[in-house]
């Protein structure tokens, strides 16, 4: 009886007793994610769930993860089937509005521009030793694009899920800190208060029903990889534009969206295991990808200032910032900085299209990328 | 392949890629809005 109750006792402390100081770290990196969700307001439908999942996958005996286990079962169902990130995209595809990209067209390109980033950081990925595919993961940071990151990590480089994951989303909330710097380095005072004339130009229904389906066809011939990636952003798109099946760009955008934030928010706290992420590639993946945000912002400026020279200062070089898909935070940080400058100038509808163009921009990148990957017989 | 020759392809590729794909689709919105012009008589059913 005695031993019974000892042995019974013992078990209780089982957990204590295999607790680690990574499992430590990690419980606290888990609840400061909470704090930023929570508290400061940071991507809190996505660092909730992470850091939640990151402090549940850290107890030791819990075995979420092993096998068998609930995290484990949402993790190889939606995640290594790649099923939830596609699924969020339809909902992105259902809340996203292209209607600035509509009034200004070439503006688009900025979104091309403030995509680089990914190319320069893979780059700089490889020269600190990552391997090809590892490296792709990294640069992949720089789309600004929560899901793109997950859906190509979860693809190529699962290892490194969490690393990207957190990265993406929380420097995609940090962009009012990150950009405002950059932007002042690179522009002149004369630039930042160039004041861009109004672009208010109607657009048909038509148009707006049969763009998501012009550029599904056109984008998915050009990289048939990604057409996962477009196809579902576009069919969100589609529902929404097309007024004829409101219940279900309803659910796209609620119910789907929501279900799915949730269970890939766990899945990728879930891969924040103390033996798995306190190593210093997590470190290097952190840094690389504050760099790909950086180097995206930069070259967007970059782009602006060439747009602003070739058409004979008409262009605030400002909007090149908002090239990247954080939308539309990026497009307000715009408005923000070049208001400091010259209260006259309303840069917040220009840099909505450079920041749509940033959205579509992001997702060709990953399928570019994933398609010369393919041709080269990387994947 | 080695990984500069990789690295380089890929960047090449993708920025380049990616700037050239959403210029078609730029040109494709002026094309859509030229064939498919807005009249104020949409307005009502834009709303519906």
């Amino acid at each position: 009886m005695e031993a019974a109750i000892v042995s019974g006792l013992q078990g209780l402390l089982l957990g204590l007793s295999h607790l680690g100081w990574g499992h430590v770290v990690m419980i606290a990196i888990g609840s400061l994610l909470l704090y930023l969700g929570i508290a400061k307001g940071f991507e809190p439908l996505l660092l909730l769930p992470i850091g939640f999942g990151a402090i549940l996958v850290n107890i030791p005996l819990a075995g979420l993860m092993e096998k068998g286990g609930v995290l484990r079962f949402f993790y190889d169902t939606g995640v290594l089937t790649e099923i939830f990130p596609i699924l969020i995209f339809i909902g992105i595809g259902a809340m996203t509005d292209f209607q600035p990209l509509f009034e200004n067209p070439k503006i688009m390109l900025l979104g091309a521009a403030g995509q680089f980033g990914i190319f320069l950081t893979l780059l700089l990925a490889l020269a600190l030793g990552f391997d090809k595919l590892e490296a792709v993961a990294i640069g992949i940071i720089g789309a600004c694009d929560g899901p793109t990151a997950i859906y190509v990590t979860s693809k190529y480089a699962p290892h490194l899920l969490g690393a990207v994951s957190v990265a993406a989303y929380s420097y995609m909330s940090l962009v009012p800190l990150i950009q405002p710097p950059i932007m002042r380095l690179l522009t002149t005072e004369k630039e930042r208060k160039i004041v861009m004339g109004t672009v208010k130009q109607p657009v048909s229904k038509t148009v707006k029903i049969l763009f998501p389906v012009v550029v599904t066809v056109a984008a998915s011939l050009v990289a048939p990889l990604g057409t996962p990636l477009i196809g579902m952003v576009m069919l969100g798109n589609l529902m929404k534009e097309c007024g004829a099946v409101e219940r279900l760009k309803k659910a796209s955008e609620n119910e789907i969206a929501n279900i799915v934030t949730l269970l890939l928010g766990l899945c990728i706290g879930a891969t924040m295991e103390a033996a798995k992420f306190l190593r210093v590639e997590t470190l290097m993946v952190l840094v690389l990808g504050l760099i790909a945000i950086g180097l995206d912002t930069a070259v967007g400026i970059l782009f602006g200032k060439l747009m602003c020279l070739l058409t004979g200062g008409r262009i605030n070089p400002l909007i090149g910032a908002a090239g990247i898909s954080a939308f539309p935070m990026s497009a307000r940080v715009v408005q923000v900085e070049g208001q400091k400058y010259n209260k006259k100038s309303y840069l917040l509808m220009h840099a909505m299209s450079a920041n749509a163009g940033g959205q579509i921009g992001s997702i060709i990148a990953a399928a570019i990328m994933l398609s010369a990957l393919a041709g080269m017989g990387i994947v | 392949m080695d990984i500069w020759t990789f690295g380089w392809s890929v960047a090449l590729i993708g920025m380049g890629g990616t700037l050239l794909v959403l210029w078609l689709l730029s040109l494709l919105i002026l094309v859509l809005k030229m064939v498919f012009p807005y009249k104020a008589e949409n307005s009502a059913s834009d709303k519906g």
